[in-house]
């Protein structure tokens, strides 16, 4: 067996592949949180139950209704930004004349909420959800064993989240977008009717999420409180990558997934930890974060 | 000389204003007829800037009546506003900066089918064609300020709402936007300008609309200015 | 979050001002005198320990307008600490007390010094994530023996002559210590030191241009913020004689941020009455498990669209005083 550094290149190769699919959600999460930010001026706390949603939707259509993962995977975005959206219109959207404190105070309750209520029906204990048929099994690379699943996860997360930049940064629609998230009223004079962009950007957003949720629902338990300490993990990886890029965020999510991964091969103690660590050395030496500007 | 009788395009009454709970504009009356460069004068803190902000809809609270086109907007918001054809131009220009200069001018949505195309807008700024790849961060003074006025332009507005289009620019660009508002005048926009610099008001302007303290306290026609240029002062304080 | 007034400087607190808050102290204290009495001890005590959690964390969010959403951390490390202290080293309550505070006040320095870097959210979210990584590392260090925690740990003899075995006596010295901490914290409020934390919390930039190293302020607030944060620990776990995760876990830091909203944010009073709603919620309500939670969640979301001024604020507000 070829080892690096003592360590055998399966498990090693096993961890990065670990590392790179808690990277597409890291990814993921913080480009929702970012365009939120972005818009709103709001840390949408809520995104780690919104993503635990997502997960229940894939859960509730395969087994009440019988729709399979990938009908899931295009249904629970839909509901869950729909659900979001009415968060948006009907709470959130009273607060953007105060303190942003309140945004994240309002997402927190509603995080609880959510959470709360899931709790209550379904406990603590986790449900599983099968890998999809489709993408069952898994291929041997000769250093390495590949599940196609998890395979899936990295491609299909980086498509979305090179869609979602791309849907930004280079479309009329993105356009709107940054401008808005510059200046809202000079864009709203312009005759576009800023509020429901905010509304829709929020959907958007939290729709990434429970995209997210379904994406991991086959890897991880499905839980009422898998998004808790996710969302933790997610706002370490904002602050170290600093919301002020779209691109930022997408490659902070994978970059600081894989540093997980290898922190868990050669220091598996400081696994839990190394985000928040390198979020300590980051603010030291680049308190705006390594794609942000200082305001 | 006999004024033929001709209904105002814009006409605003009583308009009062606030930001919070400090009232601004105190009872606002003017109008503005089509075809017509009127400008508001008066000195720093009169509640120009807030009468166009009012007119747009940009000021949350507000009573009063502003017809335009016989449609009352003071209730509406500032995007129903401009879909009806009016449009803001910001004394800070209001470039977005993560935008490049044709994203910029393409980000105003056509509210009517009449405005100008494309072509024409960079005909009359022939700068901006150079550098429609450029950010808007990147741009002059100068440059900016063409640019939150042409990108207007290709909206098919009729109505221009300019806040103070020169200021701070060199003369050479000053000319240019004489020369811009004159030939936008003669295509039939009509226009309001906010202006501290009333010599450049003076070669453009059929009207001016003296503000003191959130009123509008005199009005004076283009052709009565150099008569009336003592009163003028004495208000502006110059 | 509180509109800015005109003047930088506050007043001092006019003599109306001090009767009404003398009043209002004399009967908290009363109240607080009385209850072991009239119900079981056990929980007028959490009560305090709660109150002045949360009247730290008021300190550090209502008059710095630094908002922490870590705060369990200096709650738990305090409580850690005295415990390791107490059981293992075998040190006499007064000192388990002292090394808690001490141990909560260092970690302040550390976290504080990194995370006023940064202002308004991100702020929240970077004391979120240090308190985050020490909850990890107590589930993982030995001493804190995981989801068992630090049990049965002796309260032993106060400068060796009080036993805190005996209820009054660990009842008088919590409400002894509560009220040092409240007094600590108005006179702190009262100063000029204060004065110059409301200057930056309305306006940083002024407060600036007015020649305040406001990193220093911040900082000195966060730490004695964090300070007062362990000493609440600390005497909660010679109460209780347990530290466990539940001290150093998100739910915690939230909860302290829901008694401060609840009772009214920069209000004097404010975050004892947020303290004393919640854990009453708390103890009559725990049989219904994750109802709590979303009860919890309910008064957040109702805090922040409609009752910002919390419970004291809004009294304040109708009787036109400072509470």
């Amino acid at each position: 067996m070829i080892t690096i550094l003592g360590v055998s290149t399966q498990a090693l190769f096993g961890q990065l592949l670990i590392g790179l699919i808690n990277g597409s959600f890291y990814a993921l999460l913080s480009l929702g949180l970012a365009l939120i930010f972005g818009l709103l001026n709001i840390i949408n706390f809520a995104h780690g139950a919104l993503y635990m949603m997502g997960a229940f939707c894939a859960y509730f259509l395969l087994t009440k209704a019988g729709i399979g993962y990938w009908g899931a995977l295009v249904i629970a975005p839909l509901l869950v930004g729909i659900f979001g959206s009415a968060i948006e219109r009907l709470m959130i959207s009273r607060l953007y004349q105060l303190d942003h404190i309140y945004g994240l105070l309002l997402t927190f309750g509603i995080a609880l909420v959510v959470e709360g209520l899931f709790r209550i029906e379904y406990g603590s204990t986790g449900m599983s959800y099968p890998v999809p048929a489709s993408l069952a099994g898994g291929d041997n690379l000769g250093f390495m064993f590949l599940p196609r699943y998890r395979a899936w996860v990295i491609v299909g997360s980086l498509a979305v989240c090179l869609g979602t930049w791309f849907l930004i940064e280079k479309t009329r629609l993105g356009s709107y977008l940054r401008a808005a998230t510059e200046n809202p009223d000079l864009v709203r004079a312009f005759g576009i009717n800023v509020p429901l962009m905010i509304t829709m950007t929020y959907g958007f957003g939290v729709g990434l999420a429970a995209f997210c949720g379904v994406m991991a629902a086959p890897i991880y338990q499905v839980s009422p409180q898998m998004g808790s300490e996710l969302i933790i993990v997610v706002f370490a990886v904002v602050v170290i990558g600093g919301m002020g890029s779209i691109m930022g965020a997408i490659l902070t999510g994978f970059l600081l997934g894989l540093v997980e991964g290898l922190t868990k091969v050669f220091y598996p103690e400081a696994a839990n930890t190394v985000i928040f660590i390198l979020m300590a050395i980051v603010l030291m030496i680049r308190p705006a974060g390594l794609f942000g500007t200082q305001k | 000389m006999t004024e033929q009788r001709q209904e105002a395009l814009l006409s605003v009454e009583g308009l009062r204003a606030w930001y919070g709970e400090s009232n601004v504009l105190h009872g606002v009356d003017f109008e503005v007829r089509e075809g017509e460069v009127a400008t508001l004068l008066g000195r720093n803190g009169a509640g120009k800037t807030t009468t166009l902000k009012s007119i747009m809809g940009m000021i949350a609270k507000r009573d009063g009546s502003i017809r335009f086109d016989g449609v009352e907007l003071i209730r509406l918001p500032s995007n129903k506003v401009a879909r009806l054809g009016v449009a803001f131009c910001p004394e800070e220009r209001g470039i977005f900066s993560s935008l490049n200069v044709e994203e910029n001018l393409l980000l105003p949505p056509k509210v009517r089918s009449d405005g100008l195309t494309m072509t024409q807008v960079l005909a009359l700024f022939p700068n901006l064609q150079e550098r429609s790849l450029s950010q808007g961060s990147k741009l002059s003074g100068g440059e900016q300020q063409m640019l939150a006025i042409g990108r207007i332009l290709r909206t098919g507005a009729r109505l221009l709402l300019l806040d103070e289009p020169t200021e701070g620019l060199a003369p050479v660009i000053v000319d240019q936007i004489r020369r811009t508002v004159l030939h936008l005048k003669s295509a039939g926009f009509t226009i309001l300008l906010v202006e501290q610099n009333f010599r450049f008001a003076a070669t453009v302007a059929d009207r001016h609309y003296v503000m003191e303290n959130g009123r509008v306290i005199d009005m004076i026609l283009n052709e009565e200015l150099q008569m009336r240029m003592p009163v003028l002062h004495r208000y502006l304080g110059v | 979050m509180i509109p800015a007034p005109d003047r930088i400087f506050y007043a001092p607190a006019s003599s109306v001002e001090i009767r009404h808050q003398g009043v209002a102290f004399i009967f908290m204290v009363a109240v607080f005198a009385i209850a072991p009495f009239v119900v079981y001890p056990l929980f007028p005590m959490k009560v305090m320990c709660f109150a002045l959690f949360a009247c730290a964390f008021n300190l550090l969010l209502g008059y710095g307008g630094l908002m922490s959403f870590g705060h369990a951390m200096f709650l738990g490390t305090a409580g850690y600490t005295s415990a390791h202290a107490a059981k293992v080293w075998g040190v006499p309550p007064e000192v388990a007390l002292l090394l808690g505070t001490s141990a909560a006040a260092l970690l302040g320095l550390v976290v504080g010094a990194i995370a006023i870097r940064r202002q308004g959210i991100y702020f929240a979210m970077i004391t979120l994530a240090f308190a985050q990584m020490m909850y990890f590392f107590y589930l993982q260090t030995p001493f804190t023996y995981g989801e068992d925690g630090i049990q049965t740990v002796p309260r032993g003899h106060l400068f060796g002559l009080v036993d805190l075995s005996v209820p009054m006596a660990v009842y008088f010295v919590v409400l002894l210590i509560f009220i040092g901490g409240f007094l600590i914290i108005y006179r702190v409020i009262h100063s000029p030191f204060g004065q110059v934390l409301k200057t930056i919390r309305e306006n940083e930039v002024r407060a600036i241009s007015l020649g305040y190293d406001t990193n220093r302020y911040k900082l000195l607030a966060f730490v004695l913020s964090a300070s007062l944060a362990g000493l609440a620990g600390a005497t909660k776990m010679l109460v209780f004689g347990l530290a466990s995760l539940t001290d150093v876990h998100l739910a915690m830091s939230a909860e302290v941020v829901l008694m401060t909203l609840l009772g009214g944010l920069g209000t004097i009073f404010g975050p004892v009455v947020g303290a004393l709603i919640i854990v009453a919620m708390e103890n009559y309500f725990a049989q219904f498990g994750p109802w709590v939670t979303v009860a919890q969640g309910s008064i957040f979301i109702g805090c922040v669209l409609a009752f910002r001024r919390g419970v004291v604020g809004e009294i304040a507000h109708r009787l036109k005083m400072s509470l």
